[in-house]
């Protein structure tokens, strides 16, 4: 276990130390403590290693995390785990807005709340959500899946490709293209997956399926006048 | 960008660090606005007095005599009140202390219209920052840390403050173009984000026969609170019909004589944060402009839902 004082050492110090870590390094366990609300918090990682940030930081924590473990035990700002292509970023309390913006593919956990837009753009990234989410969450959601154990704000999955959507309590309103949809046998195994990944106690069969209607896919002419 | 700070302090023992614990707040909000920053302190109140808050670009020969000028003409007006007094005005004592740019008048509580009235006559190039029992409001050009320090920040006490740090975008960088923005009597207002119809709202309220000093969107805000509030609503239902009103993205911090209050747009793209314990509300636009309150590391810290008006009152 090798610890950073990022109050003493410096944002720039922590992120180059990080970032240089080979994918074979064996100083595997990190731990960041005084991050203070610091922003752009362990970005940018390329290798398996496991970084704990003691206490809660600003933007884009854990941005564009690539086979790194980073988990967060405070609380987290705007557009955490943005970009992230692989590897699991846990955030043991709240998140901002914009959480997992446009990530590729790898775990987001988020264990309270995420305010607005979570997962906004989300194109493979799995995000898993403990309490509740923000309005216009999963906004043009490309693929992935958004698992919300709690409930929805407005305009959830608004204009949403073929990302999948999993909600325990209740959902404010559906955004445009957004419908409910049947939960067959094999969605019902991905969440059960995706449950027990994020260490989420709960039963999938709980869970109602959101995704798209496909209805803005193609120009349709009878919509012309809207246009 | 822009950066907004408050903190209304439920314990009466830290009063006397307001200042500095506020300072600290804003000095970390430099990066969200390093181009003007300013504060509305709710120092001490005097009974029967209020405070003006008056700003110029040229100080020494704008306040030089200031209080004896007021003072004489407030005590004309007080004689020419009394139905067939003609007899010497006598002083109604006005005093004056002086803060940088800034001064705060001290003014007999009943005579602050008048004293608005007055004051761009004998001085017509001041500008009056506020008006109130206890409200004072410094803004000025400047990296945060900078005017803080012009202003000796560090050193005032008070029940609440609230302070901003600007990145214009709407108008320019200006005195007159820096936050907090008075919306009436020991009333202010700070925003984080952009009015996209102040033009037109501007011209409505000049209709209704609202004044602007600048092309600034934040000033047209407070002067729709303003406005609002002098048709009888309160503050919270002028907050409520101002989600209808305002279009654009705002964060927006009030303060009152004895409240403070928060409000985001339905959209609630520009960020806040705040924190509550047994001694304090805090406010930041950012987490890391709380961290180093007292007691913070167990303080309940959450973001304010959008389009809900969020108030505490002492």
């Amino acid at each position: 276990m090798e610890t950073i004082d990022l109050a003493a050492m410096g944002l720039r110090h922590l992120n180059r130390t990080l970032q240089s870590l080979d994918p074979g390094t064996n100083r595997r366990h990190w731990d960041v403590v005084n991050p203070r609300g610091s922003h752009a918090v362990a970005v940018g990682l390329s290798a398996p290693v496991e970084v704990t940030v003691r206490g809660s930081t600003g933007y884009y924590c854990a941005g564009m995390n690539q086979l790194a473990t980073i988990r967060i035990t405070g609380s987290v700002g705007p557009g955490v785990a943005e970009n992230m292509m692989s590897g699991k970023v846990v955030v043991e309390g709240d998140a901002s807005q914009s959480a997992g913006a446009t990530g590729h593919g790898g775990l987001l956990v988020i264990k309270g709340n995420a305010a607005s837009r979570c997962g906004i753009s989300m194109k493979g990234i799995d995000i898993v959500v403990h309490g509740n989410v923000g309005h216009m969450s999963a906004f043009m959601a490309q693929a992935g899946t958004l698992v919300i154990a709690g409930d929805a704000g407005d305009a959830l999955g608004d204009s949403i490709y073929e990302a999948q959507i999993f909600v325990r309590g209740s959902v404010r309103s559906l955004g445009a293209d957004c419908i409910v949809k049947p939960v067959r046998p094999e969605h019902r195994a991905l969440l059960a997956e995706r449950l027990e990944q994020a260490g989420l106690d709960a039963r999938p069969e709980d869970f109602r399926r959101y995704g798209s209607a496909r209805k803005l896919y193609n120009f349709d002419v009878d919509n012309a006048g809207a246009y | 960008m822009c950066g907004i700070v408050g903190l209304f302090l439920k314990d009466r023992s830290l009063e006397s660090r307001l200042g500095t614990l506020l300072t600290g707040m804003l000095v970390t909000m430099s990066d969200r606005g390093p181009d003007s920053a300013g504060v509305a302190i709710y120092g001490e109140s005097e009974e029967g007095r209020a405070k003006l808050t008056v700003q110029s670009v040229a100080p020494n020969s704008d306040f030089a005599g200031l209080a004896e000028d007021l003072d004489r003409a407030l005590a004309e007006d007080r004689a020419a009140d009394v139905a067939g007094d003609n007899g010497p005005a006598t002083r109604v004592g006005v005093s004056l202390c002086r803060n940088d740019t800034h001064a705060v008048l001290s003014v007999p509580a009943g005579q602050v219209r008048m004293a608005r009235d007055r004051l761009p006559e004998l001085r017509p190039g001041i500008h009056i920052m506020s008006d109130g029992a206890a409200i004072e409001i410094y803004k000025e050009v400047g990296l945060p840390g900078t005017v803080a320090d012009r202003f000796g920040l560090p050193t005032m006490a008070g029940s609440h403050g609230i302070g901003h740090t600007r990145m214009a975008t709407e108008s320019a960088v200006t005195t007159e173009g820096a936050h907090p923005y008075s919306t009436g009597s020991d009333q202010c207002l700070v925003h984080n984000g952009s009015l996209s119809n102040h033009n037109r709202l501007r011209r409505r309220l000049r209709r209704e026969g609202m004044t602007f000093e600048s092309e600034n969107d934040t000033e047209v805000g407070a002067a729709y609170l303003t406005w609002r509030m002098d048709r009888g609503a309160s503050l919270g239902e002028a907050l409520e019909t101002s989600i209808e009103d305002l279009d654009g993205f705002y964060t927006f911090v009030v303060g009152t004589r004895d409240g403070f209050g928060v409000l985001r747009d339905p959209i609630a793209c520009k960020p806040a944060v705040l924190a509550e314990t047994d001694a304090y509300v805090a406010f930041g636009s950012e987490y890391r402009a709380l961290v180093d309150l007292p007691g913070i590391d167990r303080a309940r810290v959450w973001e304010p839902e959008p389009a809900e008006v969020y108030f505490w009152t002492h």
